[in-house]
């Protein structure tokens, strides 16, 4: 029997898992070896033993879980082959968020793409994605249903810059993500010119701090000081998505609530989360991006881990390429589960 | 079109008033005429579009998305508008649609693109360009900067004015394929926009009354003001933006029947308003339990007599009541009641509901549900305006003018005669006892108002008061919470509760019988709020279910007006106005009411339970 992709990756109750390699990709339980895609707390985990990941996503994971998260790491410097055991992989900017990668694993002439989270659209604070061609693409579908086909995001910033120069008097708040999104939008927000602070929420403060050490400009971006909330008149801040409806965040001045997220693209989910106005940001890649990207790498067949995966092995097989859901458990499929965020905000 | 779908855009989610306002305003400021007036008219309801039913629409787009797909997506989103706004396959957009999909990637490789040239519209504009295809066809086929695709001329934005008429004018069979060309044209907002518009679900938070507010301040007029002329004028109101923005006289209403804002009245604080009030200077009169409605007629430019039927709010409901229709043979403006009386008895709300809910006027209904007028007021007489009047002095020419008309569906609503604040009291407490007789069973409570007032639109304070009769009380126990709007848009302010009965093994259940978000202070809210949040057991989206049985649950005392007949609760009953009267920490939840003491004020009547009992004799 020929060597094929489902020997060189396999599915555990920690998630992937290349025996021929001795290591786990993003496994939501603590592993002897890891390697992670990127910095978000369902892929990036504490715990295990030893992680190679990019010198970002360490980092990230350093500053959300301390120094000691993990027994040993090394540095995947990205586009370098790594041999690990019988098997080489190679980390490939992902362009989710700063040092997201897509992890590629080769033997045998078989080359499986673990792509983790992924997005083509413009973000100025991580690399571009790029197509790594290969026999077995693994793609997320957060967004996979074709009503998700999302705006260009200066137009969704521009709402928000519209909102303000019409309500100058109420403080806007922005839900978004404590990593990545965040530091997305402050960095769109500057693209469009806006040169006030940008107010923070304290959980989002040290991920910012990381960001601007890695060199990506941001701005003046202040932490909110609660006994001042009331003064913040016409400001934008940025607070993690649970706080947008929390006490917290009705002590600023008549505020406007707002959420930058791929899910404002629906109106009910908006609704549900009381947001006056909705910022159609996504880190995750929408429909088009996502069937754009399984026809370019080739794939003959394609693993799909979390999220709305019905439609996307439809359409695969629209296209005749094989398609199978994976229904890989702990990943936040709806991108809310941010168990970081609501630590560091207590803390 | 694009302004008016990101205005209706911005107000769907806008849960203040004062922002909704806001945002009307600057669009009514920027947008120009006619795109404003017909903007208005959507607002206001007057617009509908018969031909463009859902049917068609879904057509159009599964004739463009694979229906599996659309499907899922349908399902996920749960509004075909909203659906069909999102996965319409974009102009400008290479992999958006699905057919484009098909045809992409592989199959359309360099290759075909170098073969087909520049003929391939999809694939080389907009977000296209990071495609690697198309960027090494850009490389070879240099175009002088001309946009790739030009060869199709740009999509016609259509404005709103043109969607209004064409879909006025055009015929049935051309209707989808104009739809579709718009579709093609707008962004999802505008698509979205488009659908609610033309299937005349445009639900955005904005009432016809709003809407005027927000005209009249254009101008620094009220929403009377507006009111007054609004019922002459034609969408797109030109002569009513000349008017507001001060270029133009006042517009005449031509309008032989028009409506005329009502007087409103205000609650009153027996604590404290009594002692400053003297008996003597007020009328009073029973506040009776219909719908507060005028009664208009007028004769035309051509000598015809006019009748009309407004709500409150101004809407015309001529049409959902031909019978009453009927006896406007008179010239002038009444204003009253709309009851149902039955053999020259009034019945209870829960009757006349059974009116007001149905789509169509059939012969049975008029017959089983007679409407009728209990009258209260004159504030027209041929062509006199008899508002400026004292209220005596208009209630005399009230009397007179319904004495003279002498239809036996336009009555005299009877002053309730009182010396003392007791004496009225008295009456509140008991009004079969003070004349009304039968009639008690569909009176809310008592109307005073000032002898020497004139009748002034709107809501002024001090002259007219109302004061409701004690509403029944029912002991409840609280099963779900959600979270409330603006301002309580943090908290867990609205609870759905239930009251207990058996289940078919006879073991007790709670039944969910209403909902209600007011009553309580903002100390108590964040007490509830709390309790919510740590007495939570599942979630459903944006509603909490929180723990209730017999061992535990929090007992809310709701109070409430009456019950009606409900298919829409599990119960079979539903409240009218119910709010948390009393937030009951101490009670054990076991001792909560059961469903039987909401049947018994349905079953029995609402004259036959002394309102303002509680009721767990009735319960238990």
């Amino acid at each position: 029997m020929s060597f094929s992709a489902s020997d060189l990756l396999t599915l555990t109750r920690e998630g992937l898992y290349c025996p021929l390699g001795g290591f786990h990709v993003d496994p939501t339980w603590p592993v002897p070896r890891a390697l992670i895609t990127h910095g978000h707390a369902d892929h990036a985990r504490a715990g295990h033993g030893r992680v190679l990941a990019t010198g970002e996503t360490l980092r990230i994971m350093a500053v959300r879980y301390g120094a000691d998260f993990c027994e040993s790491r090394q540095e995947a410097p990205l586009g370098e082959a790594i041999r690990i055991g019988d098997v080489t992989v190679r980390f490939a900017p992902a362009g989710h968020v700063l040092g997201s990668a897509q992890i590629a694993i080769e033997a045998q002439g078989v080359r499986v793409v673990v792509s983790g989270d992924y997005k083509r659209a413009y973000d100025p604070t991580c690399l571009p994605f790029e197509v790594v061609p290969c026999d077995v693409f693994i793609t997320e579908a957060t967004f996979g249903l074709p009503v998700f086909r999302m705006p260009d995001t200066r137009d969704e910033v521009r709402k928000l810059l519209d909102s303000v120069a019409l309500f100058p008097e109420r403080a806007h708040i922005v839900g978004a993500y404590a990593l990545g999104k965040a530091q997305r939008v402050m960095a769109l927000l500057r693209e469009a010119g806006y040169d006030r602070p940008i107010y923070l929420h304290g959980a989002m403060e040290k991920l910012t701090e990381l960001y601007k050490r890695e060199g990506i400009p941001l701005g003046e971006t202040p932490k909110v000081v609660a006994a001042e909330r009331g003064k913040l008149h016409g400001a934008i801040v940025l607070c993690p998505p649970s706080s947008i409806q929390d006490v917290w965040s009705r002590k600023f001045p008549d505020p406007v609530t707002s959420f930058a997220s791929g899910w404002m693209r629906v109106r009910a989910r908006a609704r549900q989360k009381g947001v006056e106005l909705p910022l159609c940001i996504s880190d995750h890649s929408d429909w088009p991006d996502l069937c754009r990207t399984i026809l370019e790498t080739g794939a003959g067949e394609v693993w799909v881990t979390h999220g709305q995966e019905d439609a996307l092995v439809h359409w695969c097989g629209t296209q005749g390429i094989k398609a199978k859901p994976l229904h890989l458990l702990g990943y936040g499929d709806d991108g809310e589960s941010e168990p970081a965020a609501a630590a560091e905000e207590a803390a | 079109m694009n302004d008016f779908a990101h205005l209706l855009d911005r107000l769907a989610y806008e849960p203040r008033r004062n922002a909704k306002l806001r945002l009307l305003q600057d669009y009514f400021t920027h947008a120009p005429d006619p795109e404003r007036g017909y903007a208005l008219a959507a607002m206001t309801g007057g617009l509908t579009f018969r031909e463009a039913k859902p049917a068609m629409i879904r057509g159009l787009v599964e004739a463009r998305v694979d229906p599996v797909l659309f499907g899922l997506s349908h399902n996920y989103v749960g509004d075909l508008a909203e659906t069909t706004a999102l996965i319409w396959p974009a102009h400008d957009s290479p992999s958006a649609n699905d057919g484009g999909l098909s045809a992409s990637g592989r199959q359309r490789g360099s290759p075909l693109l170098e073969g087909e040239g520049q003929g391939e519209v999809r694939g080389s504009s907009g977000e296209g360009t990071h495609l690697t295809p198309t960027l090494s066809f850009q490389e070879r086929e240099p175009l002088a900067g001309a946009p790739i695709g030009h060869n199709n001329p740009p999509p016609h934005v259509p404005t709103l004015a043109e969607v209004v008429e064409t879909l006025g004018t055009v015929k049935k069979a051309d209707l989808p394929a104009r739809i579709a060309e718009w579709l093609d044209a707008l962004d999802e907002t505008g698509r979205w926009a488009l659908l609610k518009l033309i299937t005349g679900s445009l639900r955005v938070g904005v009432s016809a009354r709003l809407a005027k507010t927000a005209i009249g301040a254009l101008g620094g007029h009220e929403a009377d003001a507006v009111e007054e002329v609004w019922h002459g004028l034609e969408p797109p109101y030109a002569t009513l933006f000349a008017w507001v923005e001060g270029r133009a006289e006042r517009p005449t209403t031509l309008n032989p029947a028009p409506f005329r804002p009502p007087m409103l009245s205000h609650p009153i604080d027996e604590a404290g308003d009594f002692e400053k009030l003297d008996p003597a200077a007020f009328s009073g009169e029973w506040k009776w339990d219909g719908i507060r409605v005028q009664l208009v007629g007028g004769r035309d430019a051509d000598g015809a007599q006019v009748a009309r039927i407004y709500s409150r709010t101004g809407e015309d409901i001529s049409g959902a009541f031909p019978d009453l229709a009927e006896a406007i043979t008179f010239s002038g403006a009444i204003d009253g009641e709309l009851l149902i009386l039955r053999e020259q008895r009034v019945q209870s709300f829960n009757v006349l509901q059974q009116r007001l809910n149905r789509k169509a006027v059939t012969p049975k209904l008029l017959e089983e549900f007679p409407a009728h007028v209990r009258a209260y007021d004159l504030m027209q007489a041929g062509g006199e305006d008899l508002r400026p009047l004292p209220f005596t002095e208009r209630r005399s020419r009230l009397e007179a003018f319904v004495a003279a008309l002498d239809h036996a569906r336009i009555d005299l609503s009877p002053l309730v005669p009182f010396a003392t604040w007791e004496d009225l009291a008295a009456a509140r407490a008991d009004p079969a006892a003070v004349g009304a007789g039968a009639d008690a069973d569909a009176i809310e409570g008592i109307m005073l108002k000032a002898r020497d007032s004139a009748y002034l639109p709107g809501r002024p304070k001090g002259p007219w008061w109302k004061w409701k009769r004690e509403p029944f009380r029912v002991d409840t126990v609280m099963m779900y919470a959600q979270r409330g709007h603006g301002k309580r848009s943090s908290f867990y302010s609205d609870y759905t509760f239930g009251v207990w009965r058996a289940r078919e093994d006879g073991a007790p259940e709670l039944v969910p019988v209403g909902k209600a978000y007011h009553g309580f202070t903002d100390a108590e809210l964040q007490k509830l709020d709390r309790y919510v949040r740590n007495n939570t057991t599942k979630r459903f989206g944006p509603v909490r279910e929180v723990a209730y049985g017999l061992d535990h649950g929090l007992v809310l005392e709701i109070a409430f007006e009456g019950v009606q007949r409900s298919t829409r609760h599990k119960s079979g009953v539903a409240m009218r106005f119910p709010r948390v009267a009393r937030i009951r920490w101490d009670k054990p939840a076991a001792e909560a009411d059961r469903i039987e003491a909401l049947e018994t004020i349905l079953a029995r009547g609402i004259s036959e339970i002394a309102p303002g009992e509680t009721l767990k004799e009735v319960g238990a």
